[in-house]
């Protein structure tokens, strides 16, 4: 019993230590944001800000135009979601439920182009957006998604899997077709899948670097996180304000990440395991 | 052919439509494109000209390129097996029935879906040599911290360390593994008189080891293609010690407007992680088990 105490005890310390390490540096982000410019550069470091200057999030807003890189990052989330949602459970549904010839080939060569590093199909992909004119658009940031992305194609179709045939062989018999039994058996049966590909797509947009690089030149066009890496290039900048807009720019992942919890931990695990 | 298999064949088809249409168009095509360029001197401005696997041999006697492959292989192989270490370390230690287990969870968890921007930028100011927060905890030791990412010794060990606080979503997906194991093995186990070291090397870790080989292949994949930190960090420096191999082939493409070369580079890019990854299942016949799942 003493032992088994005593292990309890060395596992709440370590993890405690632990957890302290991790989000030390979140706190340096949250401190820094709110402290006067002079308190930044010294040594030792101070844990907190003193005075605390909430003015800086008001002056920070005010040096890039936060609103509008904000709404174009949600743009671009937004019609990727609607790309994914159209495409992704479509083919899952077809290569999970339907019985036609070639069905598991086409599978495979859609999955295997996961393989593929996608720095091999980037620059024919610039080239064929730039001789339509689609350069310095959102469009190239998210047509992709409208034609099956495999990742959400192979995560939808482990779901579809699970669902008993019988629910299907019952609406055949009613004389139901294979669209209305997508449209209303399948689609409402899938939906906690459906959330958990809606926060992936999410993250991923709200992260996605390389993509806005290539294909955003005007400023007034910038995602999030090319604003911010912009800022963070121009002579002097105050890392208040850098903080801050860090801050702002991580808020809506926490608050999508603790309101929909369970669903993030089980599309991790489910990628995962079957994987 | 009757006709609820025509009327399948028919919806099958039109369902995977804009599927096998997005594999033409987007993978297919652009890929068949990407290695024609590579054999190619193309400029953009001038149409491509074919000059056979002239781009691989420059490549391959190219100092720049051999200085961002070592770091590469460097980020990946330390990197990874960091990943690997923490974050089965933090799961074991999570996975011993702790009040509050999914405060301590959430904790790991949230530093990797942070956007990566921002970690960068958080990051940067953590390791800076002066007044950062690292140095400064590191002196309560009485340990002199280097420069970090102003440093071509430690910009490296920096990014990896920065890399074990996203360890996150290993974490979850080896505490999922965990759970997975029978406690009865364990309970034979200790009736038995194997002790803590025993259990986890013939119990834990042989039933861990299929998460732990999705990991390590998922691992390697993901470091191979580091491009955001060096971009954010450091761009490339100090002297190229960050000059990871997709910000090589980024530069060459969209800097200096070598595409036949930086195609070249992706392919390469491509044949080595196949052959790491068929490598990485070559092996794991001898050390990864199935059988109890």
């Amino acid at each position: 019993m003493f032992k088994r105490n005593l292990l309890l005890f060395l596992a709440y310390s370590i993890a405690s230590i632990l957890a302290f390490f991790f989000l030390l540096p979140l706190w340096w982000m949250v401190s820094t944001s709110l402290k006067t410019s002079d308190q930044i550069f010294v040594f030792p470091p101070s844990w907190y800000p003193n005075p605390v200057k909430f003015s800086n999030y008001r002056e920070a807003l005010n040096k890039i135009n936060f609103y509008k890189h904000f709404s174009n990052t949600l743009y671009v989330t937004v019609m990727t979601l609607v790309g994914v949602f159209f495409s992704a459970p479509l083919a899952a549904y077809s290569f999970s439920r339907l019985r036609w010839k070639g069905r598991d080939f086409w599978f495979f060569v859609i999955l295997s182009t996961m393989m593929l590093p996608p720095q091999v199909t980037m620059i024919p992909l610039y080239m064929i957006f730039s001789k339509i004119g689609w350069i310095d658009s959102f469009k190239p940031l998210y047509i992709r998604f409208y034609f099956g992305p495999p990742y959400f194609i192979f995560l939808l179709r482990q779901y579809f899997m699970t669902i008993p045939s019988s629910f299907d062989d019952a609406a055949y018999i009613d004389g139901c077709s294979p669209y209305r039994i997508y449209w209303s058996i399948m689609l409402p049966l899938v939906k906690p899948a459906l959330i958990t590909v809606a926060i992936f797509v999410f993250l991923n947009t709200w992260n996605d670097f390389i993509n806005p690089l290539l294909y955003l030149h005007s400023p007034n066009l910038y995602t999030l996180a090319i604003a911010l890496n912009t800022f963070k290039g121009q002579y002097e900048v105050d890392w208040s304000y850098l903080m801050a807009i860090s801050t702002l720019m991580t808020i809506p992942v926490l608050a999508i990440f603790f309101l929909l919890q369970r669903y993030f931990i089980r599309g991790i695990v489910l990628s995962g395991i079957k994987g | 052919m009757s006709s609820f298999k025509k009327v399948q064949t028919t919806a099958g088809i039109i369902c995977a439509l804009p599927s096998i249409l997005g594999f033409f168009i987007f993978v297919l095509g652009p890929a068949v494109a990407s290695a024609y360029f590579s054999f190619t001197r193309y400029t953009v401005i001038e149409p491509p000209e074919f000059i056979g696997f002239e781009n691989y041999k420059a490549l391959i006697s190219e100092d720049l390129f051999k200085i961002s492959f070592y770091n590469t292989i460097y980020l990946t192989s330390l990197g990874v097996l960091s990943t690997i270490f923490t974050s089965l370390a933090l799961a074991l230690l999570l996975n011993q029935k702790l009040r509050g287990i999914s405060i301590y969870r959430t904790v790991f968890f949230v530093p990797s879906i942070t956007p990566l921007v921002a970690n960068a930028v958080i990051w940067t100011l953590f390791l800076n040599g002066k007044y950062g927060l690292i140095n400064y905890v590191l002196s309560w030791f009485g340990i002199n911290g280097p420069a970090w990412l102003a440093d071509p010794r430690w910009a490296k060990p920096a990014l990896i360390i920065m890399g074990i606080w996203g360890v996150g979503q290993s974490i979850v997906i080896y505490l999922a593994g965990l759970q997975g194991i029978p406690l009865e093995l364990y309970e034979a186990a200790e009736v038995d008189g194997a002790g803590i070291i025993a259990r986890f090397r013939y119990i834990t870790w042989p039933l861990l080891s299929p998460t732990t080989f999705f990991i390590l292949i998922t691992s390697t994949i993901a470091h191979f293609q580091m491009f955001v930190q060096p971009y954010v960090m450091t761009q490339g420096g100090p002297a190229d010690a960050t000059m990871t191999y997709v910000y090589l082939l980024y530069n060459k493409a969209f800097g200096w407007f070598k595409m036949g070369e930086a195609c070249a580079m992706a392919w390469m890019l491509f044949i080595l992680v196949i052959t790491l990854t068929m490598l990485q299942f070559y092996f794991s016949k001898k050390w990864v088990h199935y059988e109890l799942f």
